[in-house]
């Protein structure tokens, strides 16, 4: 009994630590872009105040039972990859319900947020939404291959499907899988780019031409909850990347550094690049990504 | 305790703190204003640093932006983004067009009083106010929101149906739903 409220609290631990670290990632990479972009900025806890405001709205209608769970799904999807992804290697805080087989249900969980929202654009019958839908399932099409391609290569070299096992093949080997497996680090990279949906690859919202997309006809509290829930996930995304191919991380300190490291990449590429189509970023990730979760899978399978 | 109305106040001073550094601007680019709106944005005045930035839709906007004259054919189209919008919402009349018509007073088709027909918190004036006077004039909504009297949404629902017969007096095809948000 003890140590299930001790669970309970420790997720709870495990959610705040990721809405607070995601939320000022997102303001930092606000920040960014202002400064190459040669302005002040806002503060880096700019998306803290915006949270706050839209949370604090008075009204916030929906067309619908799916639009008003649409929100919901993406929480639920973030805080489920949340708790498979452990957030440091030894520690008694964050507990974490990782199995066998985890890699793979990750997999599925990470599109069941963009499903579910899905779903809930489809009932606003606002015609941006449901571009926006198309859109971002054609995206997922493409950054999906060379992502489920870099884990299936970790998969064959490694002979498991648990994070928490690959993990500690990294701490007993000495070598980061990035070093180890090269190839999978790069298409997995790669892939990040799009999951993040910034520049050039941010098809989905486009605000110039969509109008945000699919979360276009959610204000005030249900865009609290897609902000906050985008937030985890970001968290959840950095944490995974960081477990899988940098070897974990030992304490906050650490965690922190490498993540945002690895969020460096998104930020600075969507900085130098415009967006593109739907057809041409699909073209992209299916040409060199897939090709090196290819040359990963090679690897895999003839240098184990 | 949670309706105590002191522990209310402080509520209400933290929400509107939120309020205030965080304004998300629909621009409605009716009129030639529009054309300032770029250069508060980028680099040289930078809006983003006070909170001010873009909102894609009326859904998620909280300042509804009057950039300049008014057509009686767009007034309908002002008229169902302001009610599309979530309360609290606030209107920012744009140059002198929106106060008393400007350059276009004696114009058939342009509306003349912006405050007639939508709920009006800050009039910014010039034709054109330059980018420093938009920024002056968002200071002063910023202002008016922290003190709580920035309260447009309230009056608009309060005064519904003056609001409505001057609209309708404006337009005399209405087809739209009478109820709209």
């Amino acid at each position: 009994m003890e140590s299930v409220l001790y669970n309970i609290l420790g997720a709870v631990a495990t959610f705040l630590l990721a809405f607070v670290v995601g939320m000022i990632y997102g303001g930092l990479n606000r920040k960014i872009t202002a400064r190459v972009q040669n302005r002040k900025g806002p503060p880096f806890y700019q998306n803290f105040i915006d949270a706050m405001k839209l949370a604090s709205k008075r009204s916030a209608i929906h067309h619908g039972i799916m639009q008003h769970f649409g929100p919901a799904f993406i929480m639920v999807s973030s805080v489920m990859s949340l708790m498979v992804v452990p957030v440091l290697t030894h520690n008694q805080w964050f507990p974490n319900l990782n199995f066998h087989g985890d890699l793979i249900f990750l997999l599925y969980i990470m599109v069941f947020g963009p499903l579910g929202m899905a779903l809930g654009a489809g009932q606003t019958g606002n015609p941006n939404s449901a571009i926006g839908v198309t859109r971002g399932l054609s995206l997922m099409t493409g950054f999906e291959i060379p992502w489920v391609m870099a884990l299936v290569a970790l998969m064959i070299q490694y002979h498991t499907t648990s994070i928490v096992d690959l993990m500690n093949v990294q701490i007993q080997s000495g070598t980061w899988l990035m070093f180890s497996s090269p190839f999978a680090f790069i298409a997995a990279v790669m892939a990040m780019l799009g999951m993040f949906r910034y520049s050039p690859f941010d098809i989905v919202g486009a605000p110039a031409e969509l109008a945000s997309g699919p979360i276009s006809e959610n204000g005030g509290k249900y865009l609290f909850v897609m902000m906050s829930a985008g937030s985890v996930f970001a968290f959840v995304k950095l944490t995974l990347y960081v477990d899988l191919f940098m070897g974990g991380a030992d304490n906050l300190v650490i965690l922190l550094v490498k993540t945002f490291v690895l969020y460096l990449i998104p930020v600075l590429y969507s900085l130098t690049t415009v967006r593109y189509r739907t057809e041409h970023a699909i073209r992209w990730f299916w040409g060199w990504p897939s090709f090196f979760g290819l040359l990963a899978i090679l690897q895999a399978v003839f240098f184990k | 305790m949670i309706n105590d109305k002191n522990s209310q106040k402080i509520v209400d001073i933290i929400q509107n703190w939120a309020r205030q550094h965080s304004i998300w601007v629909l621009a409605y680019g009716t009129g030639c204003g529009a054309i300032e709106l770029p250069p508060t944005m980028t680099s040289r005045y930078d809006a983003e640093r006070l909170g001010v930035r873009g909102a894609a839709t009326p859904r998620q906007a909280d300042v509804l932006l009057i950039t300049g004259y008014l057509t009686t054919k767009t007034l309908k189209r002002v008229i169902r983004v302001y009610e599309q919008m979530q309360d609290p919402k606030y209107v920012v009349g744009f140059g002198s067009c929106t106060i008393n018509g400007g350059m276009y007073y004696d114009s058939y088709n342009t509306i003349k009083v912006l405050d007639k027909y939508l709920p009006v918190d800050v009039y910014i004036n010039g034709c054109m106010p330059r980018p420093e006077a938009v920024l002056s004039g968002f200071a002063k909504l910023q202002e008016r929101i922290a003190e709580g009297r920035a309260e447009g949404a309230k009056k608009y629902k309060e005064n519904l149906e003056w609001y409505r017969a001057n609209q309708k007096k404006i337009i005399p095809n209405w087809v739209m739903p009478d109820y709209n948000w």
